[in-house]
């Protein structure tokens, strides 16, 4: 087999183990958008905070360390334990659920029935305060976060592949976990969405909140559910990226990598923002690839705009969005 | 009783001026820092190490030359507009001295601290051909720039191949800015000095996905590896460095990828990894005892009093060093220990950096021996190679500091600045 395709061969699986994390990303928002039309500007910013807040658990950082230092002129930095990461985990979960319920319980539900600009500038302030909170809480330094996933090359997919094309073929690791942690992650969504009683509601909500609410579904108690899956799918996302470079505020800016997903797969599909990922991942590595090195490489951030775009011309709602269809 | 009322009107005129800004008498150091933001992780140590410094001089010896130093603190987020804000908010506060710590910053201060007669000193960053003092008159890079830092590279590489790297190919991961693509000229004109193949790799803001790079680096296997990144880039490329094993040996980061931020991430992997520096490291120095007492212990510190010792801590103390000696060579010049702006450059382009100097001040052999001009602003450009001990958790240096080659550079400067001062309607010359 010729070089060159092997190579490609290589980048296209890469481009889908990419994608994988970058729909992890857009997961986030399609929720929060699917049950309460909200575009979340903060879902960048919610996986900062919750990785924040997973590292802190787990080495037993005090938050607001300093400022109760400074404040009170004491020298306490650490509760002195350090947590395994499961318990972490679900420590951060309940913190992302309390967070939901503040959010909703201070902003959004005073906000109900406002126009989407308000409720996305609404967000826009969201992110920056909770960067801010991450920051005041945990500290700004760069952070090692150790969960346990395995990192580098996956040697089995190196040495079979290194026999059967006469070269090995690089998949790291983490990705390999990252991508099945995301299938789970969609079948335990679809599973709750079809089958269980809340999920039910959700998706009611989802399709039209006056009827609804009229058939007694609380709209706050949905609200609060879909922010709380919300964070702890940007929880899931945060350990992925925080695993591959450290957690530091840089993080929330992998927001960034969800909108070309959001554009092509649809605000309204999760099925969209898995393909919608998977497309991305491998569209843009394999210009890169093939046309990086004639452009001066660098190709991939706008290039994935221009896919998403591309899309768009033909269809305007995504993917798999919802065709909406007004009658004038 | 209009006595009273005069002497009232005086005391709150004097009252307002004390609370409006700082005593007419204090030397002013404006301190453009970034704690919030994808970068406050490296702007954080820089900023508590510039300020630290100062506040010892002022604790210790009751400034430079009994005139007590006074920094205002702004904040960029590491902005470019931010930055330029930060610099006319400050600027008529007496500022003697602007260190941006951002490429983007420096370029746009550039015309404005000229036209306003205050000096910028973008140590190790900025605008490279600076170092022609004749056409950037208020603008200095001493002890190092990137041109040079592009240089030491090639010549740690040379000198590890007894001095043959001829049919070698080296790869250039960089940040695809303007900051990142200003090494490229100075390694084209050294591969075609040497005769190494040179391969680009560049990787878009912020970084956080490199895989395409290091997987051409997979492919095409270059003998080593240059970084220009910061922030979460340089991470990313180590951790991806150690996922393909890549012999962290080979691969050399730029000074402003060198920090134990960019290693510590990558846990045992990143042993081995080196980076430039045109300072020393670790917290060895007789100057830490005096920081540790007269600053962290009494409660004074800029930060958290946690960073002493990092790369980036020491680099931001370095600076402030730089800055107030050069302060005090401008006291002895003039003759006076209330300096302006104008007097400051005067210290700046009189600066020598000897070793009995450096050991005077707690810091015996923390940087290169240097000297500045009128004409050369950027020192003698000497550059050391450091490398990363993961066990330990700590960098050391490996070699000495060594020359960058002037005879490749010297012309490159000359033909920037040229341009620079042509379409600026600049007259180059010292006066």
């Amino acid at each position: 087999m010729p070089d060159q395709l092997l190579f490609a061969m290589e980048v296209f699986l890469n481009g889908l183990m990419a994608g994988v994390l970058y729909a992890l990303v857009a997961l986030g928002f399609v929720l929060i958008f699917k049950a309460s039309g909200i575009f979340n500007y903060a879902q960048g910013v919610m996986a900062l905070f919750a990785a924040l807040t997973l590292v802190g658990i787990m080495e037993g950082q005090v938050p607001f360390s300093h400022l109760i230092n400074a404040v009170f002129g004491t020298e306490v930095h650490h509760f002195g334990w350090h947590l395994p990461a499961l318990a972490a985990i679900l420590l951060t979960g309940v913190v992302m659920i309390v967070l939901a319920w503040v959010v909703n319980r201070l902003i959004f539900r005073h906000l109900v029935g406002q126009e989407p600009i308000i409720l996305f500038m609404a967000t826009i302030g969201l992110a920056y305060f909770m960067e801010g909170l991450g920051d005041l809480m945990w500290g700004a330094d760069i952070k090692k976060l150790d969960v346990g996933l395995p990192q580098g090359i996956n040697l089995w997919i190196d040495e079979t592949t290194f026999e059967a094309f006469g070269y090995g073929f690089f998949i790291d690791n983490l990705d390999l976990w990252a991508t099945g942690i995301a299938a789970a992650l969609v079948v335990a969504l679809t599973i709750f969405s079809q089958y269980s009683k809340q999920g039910r509601a959700l998706r009611a909500v989802a399709d039209d909140h006056q009827a609804a609410l009229s058939v007694g579904i609380s709209l706050n108690f949905i609200w609060v559910l879909v922010w709380s899956i919300a964070g702890f799918v940007a929880l899931v996302a945060g350990i992925m990226w925080g695993t591959k470079s450290g957690v530091q505020f840089s993080l929330s800016l992998i927001a960034l990598k969800a909108l070309p997903v959001l554009m092509l797969g649809g605000f309204t599909s999760i099925p969209g923002a898995i393909v919608g990922g998977l497309i991305i991942g491998v569209g843009e590595k394999l210009f890169e690839f093939a046309i990086g090195p004639l452009v001066g490489g660098a190709t991939e951030n706008w290039f994935a705009y221009v896919l998403a775009l591309l899309f768009l011309v033909f269809r305007p709602q995504g993917l798999f969005g919802e065709r909406i269809i007004e009658r004038v | 009783m209009a006595t009273n009322r005069l002497k009232a009107a005086g005391a709150a005129l004097v009252s307002a001026c004390l609370l409006a800004g700082p005593a007419a008498a204090d030397l002013v150091f404006p301190d453009l820092s970034y704690r919030t933001g994808p970068y406050a992780a490296n702007g954080i140590p820089f900023s508590d190490g510039y300020q630290d410094y100062m506040t010892l001089l002022n604790e210790r010896d009751g400034g430079i030359g009994g005139v007590a130093i006074e920094v205002l603190e702004c904040e960029t987020g590491y902005n470019t507009e931010k930055g330029v804000e930060c610099y006319e908010a400050t600027k008529g506060e007496g500022a003697l001295l602007y260190q941006p710590l951002s490429t983007g910053i420096t370029y746009q201060l550039i015309p404005k601290a000229t036209a306003d007669g205050i000096p910028v000193h973008s140590m190790g960053y900025g605008r490279t051909s600076a170092k022609n003092g004749e056409v950037f008159r208020w603008v200095f890079n001493y002890p190092a720039n990137y041109w040079d830092g592009a240089s030491h590279a090639i010549n740690h590489i040379l000198a590890e191949n007894d001095g043959d790297i001829s049919g070698k190919k080296i790869a250039l991961v960089y940040h695809n800015s303007a900051y990142g693509k200003e090494p490229i000229r100075t390694l084209e004109e050294l591969s075609a000095k040497h005769g190494y193949e040179l391969m680009l790799l560049p990787v878009d803001h912020p970084g956080q996905e490199q895989k395409s790079q290091w997987l051409q680096i997979r492919r095409q296997k270059p003998d080593n590896v240059i970084m220009w990144g910061w922030g979460v880039m340089n991470q990313v490329a180590i951790q991806e460095a150690v996922n393909i094993r890549y012999p962290m040996e080979n691969f050399i980061g730029i000074w402003w990828s060198g920090s134990e931020n960019d290693v510590l991430p990558a846990g045992d992997g990143a042993d081995g990894y080196k980076a430039l520096t045109f300072h020393n490291l670790g917290d060895d120095y007789p100057v830490y005892d005096d920081l540790q007492s007269y600053v962290v212990d009494a409660g004074k510190a800029a930060g958290a009093g946690d960073q002493l010792g990092t790369a980036l801590y020491n680099r931001g103390m370095y600076a402030a060093m730089l800055a107030t000696e050069a302060a005090r060579t401008a006291q002895e010049i003039h003759g006076t220990a209330d300096i302006t702006p104008a007097m400051m450059r005067d210290g700046m382009e009189a600066l020598e950096m000897t070793e009995e100097k450096m050991a005077g001040l707690g810091l015996p052999n923390f940087g290169p021996t240097f000297s500045v001009t009128c004409s050369n602003h950027g020192g003698d450009g000497l550059g050391a190679v450091a490398q990363w001990d993961a066990g330990a958790k700590e960098w050391s240096l490996i070699s000495d500091y060594g020359p960058a080659d002037e005879e490749v550079l010297r012309p490159l400067i000359i033909a920037d600045s040229t341009a620079f001062a042509e379409e600026n309607g600049i007259t180059p010359g010292c006066n």
